[in-house]
């Protein structure tokens, strides 16, 4: 499938705000409303005063027009289109005839309201059917009584019931009011239609805030503007945590446009491995407008005591882990047989160190939220991943019930995991709290890049034995990673399941740890980006020394399929790792990027890899060139096999997903690396942690492979296995194997 | 100091300093949020605005050096010809994810039909390379690009 072949279905309809529409639903009086509270219960009520306390997913308005609500953020992954597509799906409504609506945040409500770990369509794809189901249910057992028949009797299409025997027919904006009286199905035994019928899931439609975008509407988090409401930068140390000591603040303050500098107190005392909703000292500079805030910061003289993180350093991290690498792993994570046994039968051992560096998230636009404060009540606009938890976190700093916090959740400018920490929501809120009314809070790049919550690195002590026929015996990983408060930090460990363990004989899986003292925490495919990286790269090694092919290594290592270990959880049932899902895609990307059947010359190459994360199987080979005077490294075309179970909800944003995935990780690769020394980031913006550029993008060729499982989510799992795939297929034009990233192009030069 | 300044065919008045940046009169006074912070040292492209129809960075563009140049921002680039054919290319090939920076490549892309309304891939290359996508859509902004422009849409870069 190739993304630049994709038709989308016209987007540009008009839109009716949600103000508008509870102004029009109050003066007409009703419309239907489909109360879905999870985990299943659905009851209609009708509209006015009532709705502003209900759960409503679905109504309906007078002129016809089907209001269904997207109940997670968006942050480009395009489930403001997507959910409500599951919904009108069901409903059979024409989706010219749809607008979609942003939630309110209610978790007691909706449930779970988020995005991340490309959750969203595997925990609520079939509930969306089923509310979806059951309005299209209400609105025909409305037609039925209206016209006394049956209600197996009636059709429904478009938006229109029709019963062909008595020639009558009724548009759901006429039944609405006499569907919102009638008893919600039970959503569990509600019929849902059969996937061969679907006309809207499966079909690319353009994302429905697109045509607003294209006109530079305001429609994020940065383009909020509250009546009478000031700009604020907070600036805090370049060491985490530092404590403040003394600034220059009347001078700060007599600078033009400055209405209110304030030294605000931290309450970080430890860093738990969740996500990192903290508030730590800083000097908050409130001005008329931004700029004269941001100005102020050239002016701004503050001394920090930055205790013992201004200790650590990247080259300390690098000869600790050497350190601590000669030793036995701290904690064993993982033991099988005895690898130390068969390493000494083995006929050959490999050895390898893999290091992958702390990365930042990047988004393209800078945390920020807007907080208004009055009257004991607190308003929040902000783009955040995680609206439950940034609401629970302004609730507690401000000392206010959660009831009496409003937060709306705008269109993210760029998620990828950094908006699941709410640190930036917590900040507006202190500063607003200190100056009063409502405030903006931006953060500049440099404090964006530097007020991180860092995709953590590692380091890969690798060990290997294979026998005389090249068969894997024996596989060890001792990983020296990071701790915060003596835990491991935020997505810096290993589970007891990476591959291939449970597929080798003798596995011992263990690591250590070195204090860290900074927030680190999930980006796209969290663990899994640095953990494919090394692992399949390995891997790769290890076909090598094995005189086989990798894709023939792979998929020897893999087996014969066998069922995956279900566990039985409080959420649900969870899937283990499906090798024969696994075999299949690596099967479909070599068999699409003719794997073993090019010949190519010298200084280009392809490499493989495959990885299992967030559910979803994806196998793809990287085509590099590297200049044999230069060094310089390109990935010419990504080809990739992915299996994400038996339906893509809407295949435009679905392709455009595994796209970026695949690009994100070859760019990560290029060039992507945040340092340390004195504690501080050494990095501040674009010029020196460079994000690929256009003429540096691969042609990517995606295929998804169709198989009957439930269908699970694509924000994420296309990045982890493009990193080594890239580093494989740069051995494979050179001979030298990429051990650290970013790569390093100086490394490369000359090869023969 | 008062700066009047031709924003989309219409001269506005503002009172800000010297140096406030041109991005930040258009968002903070004059209400056009299309501009868009992304680094503030003209690096990401997020900002793009026209002056004369050059695609320039507004992010470091000083209000005092805009003199009586024609400025024209996302908000009005769709009255053009070259505007409002890549407007409807990037709906029709659905182009965006978080679409932050989507109005910087709008504005970059317009520049070049209009100076060259058949570009070649290695133009389109030249063109859009100052403006940065996080969520790499470039295959899509390059097949936009070409459909405004009337070309066939597929990527016919070579490969190594």
């Amino acid at each position: 499938m190739s993304t630049t072949n994709v038709k989308v279905k016209d987007t540009s309809a008009p839109r009716v705000s949600r103000r508008l529409f509870l102004t029009a639903g109050a003066a007409v009086g009703g419309g239907l409303l489909l109360d879905f509270s999870l985990p299943g219960v659905a009851h209609a009520v009708t509209g006015g005063a009532k709705t502003a306390t209900l759960n409503a997913y679905v109504w309906i308005t007078p002129d016809g027009l089907v209001h269904i609500v997207n109940k997670n953020p968006e942050i480009g992954q395009g489930i403001k289109t997507s959910f409500p597509m599951i919904i009108a799906e069901e409903m059979d409504v024409a989706w010219k005839d749809v607008r979609a609506e942003d939630a309110e945040v209610d978790p007691v409500r909706y449930g779970g309201q988020f995005a991340g770990g490309s959750t969203s369509i595997p925990a609520n794809y079939d509930n969306l059917r089923r509310v979806g189901a059951a309005a299209r249910l209400m609105l025909v057992t409305a037609a039925a009584r209206t016209w006394g028949v049956p209600v197996e009797e009636l059709e429904a299409a478009d938006g229109v019931v029709t019963h062909k025997g008595r020639n009558k027919q009724a548009t759901y904006g006429e039944l609405a009011t006499a569907a919102a009286k009638i008893p919600a199905p039970d959503l569990k035994t509600v019929k849902l239609k059969d996937p061969k019928d679907f006309k809207i899931i499966g079909t690319p439609i353009g994302g429905v805030d697109s045509p607003r975008i294209v006109k530079g509407e305001p429609i994020f988090g940065i383009d909020v503007t509250v009546p009478g409401m000031k700009y604020a930068v907070y600036e805090k140390s370049p060491v985490f945590n530092g404590k403040f000591v003394s600034a220059n603040l009347d001078e700060v303050k007599a600078l033009p446009g400055i209405r209110g500098v304030y030294v605000i107190k931290g309450n970080v005392t430890e860093l738990d491995p969740g996500l990192y909703n903290g508030l730590t000292d800083g000097v908050a500079i409130v001005a008329d407008k931004w700029h004269q805030a941001n100005r102020a910061l050239g002016t701004l003289k503050v001394q920090w005591d930055n205790g013992e993180t201004a200790k650590r350093s990247t080259k300390g991290f690098i000869e600790k882990a050497a350190e601590l690498a000669q030793k036995p792993a701290e904690t064993t994570v993982k033991k099988e047989g005895d690898v130390d046994e068969a390493l000494k039968g083995a006929a050959k051992v490999l050895k390898a160190r893999y290091e992958a560096p702390f990365v930042n998230h990047s988004a393209l636009e800078p945390m920020n939220t807007t907080v208004s404060i009055a009257n004991g009540k607190v308003e929040i606009w902000s783009p955040t991943q995680m609206p439950g938890g940034g609401k629970s976190a302004v609730a507690k700093l401000l000392g206010v019930p959660e009831k009496d916090v409003t937060l709306h959740v705008t269109r993210n400018g760029g998620g990828f995991g950094r908006r699941l920490s709410n640190d930036f929501m917590v900040e507006a809120a202190a500063v607003a709290k200190a100056h009063g009314g409502a405030v903006k809070l931006l953060r500049n790049r440099r404090q964006d890049m530097q007020a991180g919550v860092f995709r953590p690195g590692g380091f890969h002590h690798f060990e290997a034995g294979l026998d005389a026929e090249g068969k894997l015996t024996a596989f060890r990983d001792h990983l020296v990673t990071y701790s915060n408060s003596g835990k491991v930090a935020g997505s810096a460990g290993v589970g007891a399941f990476e591959f291939p363990a449970g597929y080798v004989q003798n596995f011992d899986l263990g690591h250590s740890l070195m204090p860290l003292d900074m927030p680190t925490g999930p980006m796209r495919a969290p663990q899994s980006n640095t953990l494919a990286f090394a692992y399949q790269s390995f891997l790769d090694e290890l076909a090598h020394a094995a005189g086989k092919d990798p894709l023939q290594f792979q998929l020897d290592l893999l087996g014969e399929p066998k069922p995956p270990v279900v566990n039985e959880t409080p959420r649900g049932k969870q899937i283990g790792f499906d090798n024969g899902r696994m075999a299949g895609v690596l099967k479909a990307v070599a068999e699409k990027s003719g794997w073993g059947k090019t010949t190519l010359p010298k200084g280009t190459g392809l490499g493989l890899a495959c990885y299992w994360s967030h559910a979803g199987y994806f196998a793809e080979v990287v085509q590099a060139s590297v200049n044999p005077k230069t060094g310089e490294v390109r990935a010419d075309k990504v080809w990739i096999a992915g299996d994400v179970g038996r339906q893509i909800v809407n295949p435009s944003p679905a392709l455009n997903q595994v796209e970026g995935s695949a690009i994100d990780g070859i760019s990560q690769a290029l060039g992507q690396a945040l340092t340390f020394t004195n504690g501080r980031v050494d990095q501040s913006n674009f010029h020196d942690y460079p994000l690929l550029r256009m003429h540096q993008a691969p042609k990517v060729e995606v295929h998804f492979v169709m198989t009957d499982n439930n269908p699970t989510g694509l924000g994420e799992p296309a990045l982890p296995p493009v990193v080594p795939a890239f580093t494989n297929a740069i051995f494979a034009a050179t001979g030298k194997r990429v051990r650290t990233l970013p790569i390093n192009t100086a490394e490369l030069k000359g090869f023969a | 100091m008062s700066y009047t300044i031709n924003v989309n065919g219409e001269p506005r008045t503002v009172d800000v300093d010297a140096d406030t940046p041109l991005l930040w009169v258009l968002r903070d006074e004059l209400e056009l949020k299309g501009a868009k912070f992304g680094c503030g040292m003209g690096v990401c492209g997020a900002c793009t605005v026209h002056i004369n129809g050059n695609a320039s960075r507004s992010c470091v563009t000083p209000v005092s050096a805009v003199g009586d140049a024609k400025i024209t921002t996302i908000e009005a680039v769709g009255q053009s010809d070259a505007g409002k054919r890549l407007q409807e290319a990037w709906l029709a090939l659905d182009v965006m994810q978080c679409g932050y920076c989507q109005a910087g490549q709008i504005m970059t892309a317009t520049a070049l039909l209009e100076r060259k309304p058949q570009p070649t891939d290695k133009d389109i290359d030249d063109a859009m390379s100052g403006n940065l996508c996080r969520c790499a859509t470039y295959a899509r902004i390059r097949a936009a690009i070409k459909q405004a422009a009337g070309l066939p849409t597929e990527d016919k870069r070579e490969m190594a």
